[in-house]
């Protein structure tokens, strides 16, 4: 079958009225999470998990799509309202943004990024119908070696690239492996870290993982660190633009794009690095240098515009190869799990129709965001004045409903509790929570690949090194976990070239011991390399 | 965010080895639940089930000497900012802990009580302990979302939420 006509055929399940009704339910309340704080569409997925149950699992999908890419929107409208990004992906948007906003130039920097959003999530999609079928076709032909050598340079590679410091994201990576171990081993039945209880058998569910970590750590340390002064938004009208915003926007909206789309799809992807990248280029290439750093549009649309190219690259790694990157893919993968769905490159073939519907609602859900929220900006701004107490009581209310109705048992809830505790020291003391969530969901999943690797070679360690990919990507791998040790090599012998890589100067500044600090990672890192290769 | 480290430093002193510390006896309970685990070699399993816990208790262990060490010598994880944190005043204890007893509060009552009273009482709770001091408000609204999210799961999802006391009434 082709490209274009699973599409359409996506696109006939998709605009079914119910299913467009979902579409409109998951881009609404997307938006919402994504303007409120302490809130974000990986939480809000998980917490409607359990919920979503008893739909279709294509509606269901719909729904998931358009929180994604609501909750992305939703986001940078806080930062530029704020100048407090909710995530870090819109950090940068918030720099220009905010002037913008100050300067009264709010309604077109909340244009700039609806239209960028638009054009780049519309353009990303594309590219996704386009190539995760390619991708598909590659990687049916890999067998379990490459694909436990790709999920451990997923899970070492956002540890290592993303955040300020790796020993932690390590750390939190250790803690979120140890928890994937927790019930029974799925080939002898033995049970692992269950201390005798047999409640813990089965395993901790990702979904009480999940809303720990993100709804209840998050609510905790908000409530230990409430802002006692009340936030200053910035009132807005309905978002527009002039000619002259448009004619400055356009490039940046497409080099936005071809920034954002490859690093998302990488496997190590994530927003951070191409918004950066963009917001450098834009101010570069900017015939209005002077204006960066107080407002130049050009700032918002290229970031924007990453950040959302981004998002929709970060689902060809999760659709093809069943490879979550971000947390709300993550989600999206324990999901797929609990319908019942085999995630990775056999789920095109046996799941078409809903992968293709799911496709084609991200193009409806990009079109909608479009359509409702260049009118509805007012009203998001508005919901930032929302009580905090009312906000922060839901959070935990609907935390505790949503972890208590998947297995209705008391005692998800003191795991809540625990986890919640867990995620509330691992923000306070700057562990990384994406590593945790893609340790306990990849976890198991790398040690099936392990185990059929060398049940296939009958125990002989070289069984995963013997298809070329994999080869491939242990190399990669080493590149990457050696590269800011030679960076800072090469920085001490030429410390003129320093600025040459700003966002590895964050984690370089922090102290002067981080140098001899990192040295030791590097040999820690060679321990784990020689363990996964053992 | 360049100013929250120096002033939030000083008043977390060395706590972060209590981070050390916790990896540490994380990566020595994996340990040793990995040794107990008894497995006959098995031709089909090479691997075992023992494999990769052994693999996670070394790098939660090395992590943990890492940081201690990283600790000591003067490093520190950044704490997390956002929207609604104010990262210039230490950890506000006397929000936490009532927040934390009303979540406790619902964990005891949910099976016995039932939701509507129990979500009620963690609703409105943790609104108290945030500091809204509206308690008729607050109650009103508390019960509200907990009845219509009983009889939401009880008729949309059919997911029965335990009624509790309340067996009968509802």
């Amino acid at each position: 079958m082709d490209v274009f006509s699973s599409l359409m055929d996506g696109f006939a399940t998709a605009l079914t009225p119910m299913n467009l009704l979902y579409a409109v339910i998951g881009v609404i309340l997307g938006s919402a999470v994504g303007v409120l704080p302490g809130l974000g569409p990986a939480m809000t997925i998980a917490l409607l998990l359990p919920v979503t149950y008893v739909l279709e699992p294509t509606s269901a999908f719909i729904m998931f799509a358009g929180i994604y890419y609501g909750g992305m929107y939703g986001g940078s409208t806080t930062s530029i309202l704020l100048n407090t990004p909710g995530e870090s992906s819109s950090v940068v948007t918030a720099i220009e943004g905010n002037k913008m906003a100050k300067a009264g130039r709010a309604a077109q920097a909340l244009a700039t990024a609806a239209i960028g959003s638009f054009v780049a999530g519309t353009i990303g999609t594309a590219l996704l119908a386009v190539f995760a079928p390619i991708v598909v076709e590659f990687a049916v032909s890999l067998g379990s070696p490459s694909y436990f050598a790709i999920m451990v340079l997923a899970l070492l590679a956002v540890t290592a690239v993303l955040g300020s410091s790796r020993l932690r994201g390590f750390a939190s990576l250790g803690l979120g492996l140890a928890i994937g171990l927790v019930g029974m081993d799925s080939v002898t039945g033995q049970r692992r870290l269950t201390f005798g209880q047999p409640l813990l058998a089965d395993g901790l569910d990702i979904v009480v993982v999940a809303v720990a970590i993100f709804a209840v750590g998050e609510a905790l340390w908000v409530a230990a660190h409430m802002r006692r002064t009340p936030l200053h938004v910035i009132p807005v009208g309905r978002p527009w633009m002039g000619k002259q915003d448009w004619k400055r926007s356009w490039k940046p909206w497409l080099r936005g794009t071809a920034f954002g789309f490859p690093f998302g799809a990488l496997p190590a992807g994530g927003a951070e690095i191409p918004t950066f990248l963009s917001y450098v280029t834009e101010k570069r290439l900017s015939k209005h240098p002077e204006e960066f750093g107080k407002g130049a549009i050009e700032g918002v649309a290229g970031p924007e515009a990453a950040n959302n190219a981004a998002a929709a690259g970060t689902m060809t790694p999760l659709l093809a190869l069943g490879l979550p990157t971000n947390a709300t893919a993550a989600v999206m993968l324990a999901a797929f799990v609990q319908f019942g769905i085999q995630p990775g490159p056999l789920l095109f073939a046996n799941e078409g129709p809903l992968v293709w519907a799911l496709i084609a609602s991200l193009f409806i859900g990009n079109f909608l965001l479009l359509l409702i929220n260049l009118p509805l900006a007012p009203m998001w701004a508005k919901i930032l004045q929302l009580p905090r107490p009312y906000l922060y009581a839901g959070i935990l209310f609907f935390a505790t409903l949503g972890a208590y109705s998947v297995n209705l048992q008391a005692f998800d809830l003191i795991l809540l509790l625990v986890l919640g505790a867990l995620g509330f020291m691992m923000r306070r003391f700057g562990l990384p929570v994406l590593p945790l969530i893609l340790g306990v969901i990849l976890g198991p999943r790398i040690e099936g690949q392990l185990r059929k690797s060398l049940q296939l070679s009958a125990g002989d360690p070289a069984g995963l090194l013997s298809e070329p990919i994999a080869v491939g990507i242990y190399v990669i791998l080493a590149i990457i976990l050696a590269f800011p040790l030679l960076l800072k090599l090469w920085r001490r012998n030429r410390p003129a070239a320093l600025q040459a890589g700003v966002p590895a100067t964050r984690s370089g500044e922090s102290e002067p011991t981080d140098a001899s600090g990192s040295t030791s990672h590097g040999s820690h890192r060679a321990t784990t390399g020689g363990d996964g290769d053992g | 965010m360049s100013s929250f480290p120096t002033s939030a430093s000083r008043l977390k002193g060395r706590s972060e080895l209590g981070v050390a510390l916790l990896l540490g006896v994380a990566g020595v309970v994996v340990l040793v639940d990995a040794i107990a685990l008894v497995t006959p070699y098995s031709q089909s399993d090479p691997v075992g089930p023992k494999t990769l816990p052994y693999i996670i208790a070394g790098l939660l262990l090395v992590c943990a000497v890492l940081l201690a060490v990283n600790v000591l010598r003067g490093g520190q994880g950044e704490a997390e900012g956002g929207e609604d944190v104010d990262l210039s005043h230490p950890a506000d204890w006397k929000t936490v802990l009532p927040l934390v007893a009303a979540f406790v509060a619902n964990i005891l009552l949910i099976d016995w009580a039932g939701w509507v009273i129990s979500g009620t009482v963690l609703f409105w709770g943790s609104a108290w302990a945030l500091g809204s001091r509206h308690y008729v408000r607050d109650g009103l609204i508390a019960l509200a979302v907990s009845v219509l999210t009983f009889y939401g799961f009880y008729l949309g999802l059919g997911i029965p939420l335990p009624a509790g006391l309340l067996e009968g009434i509802l």
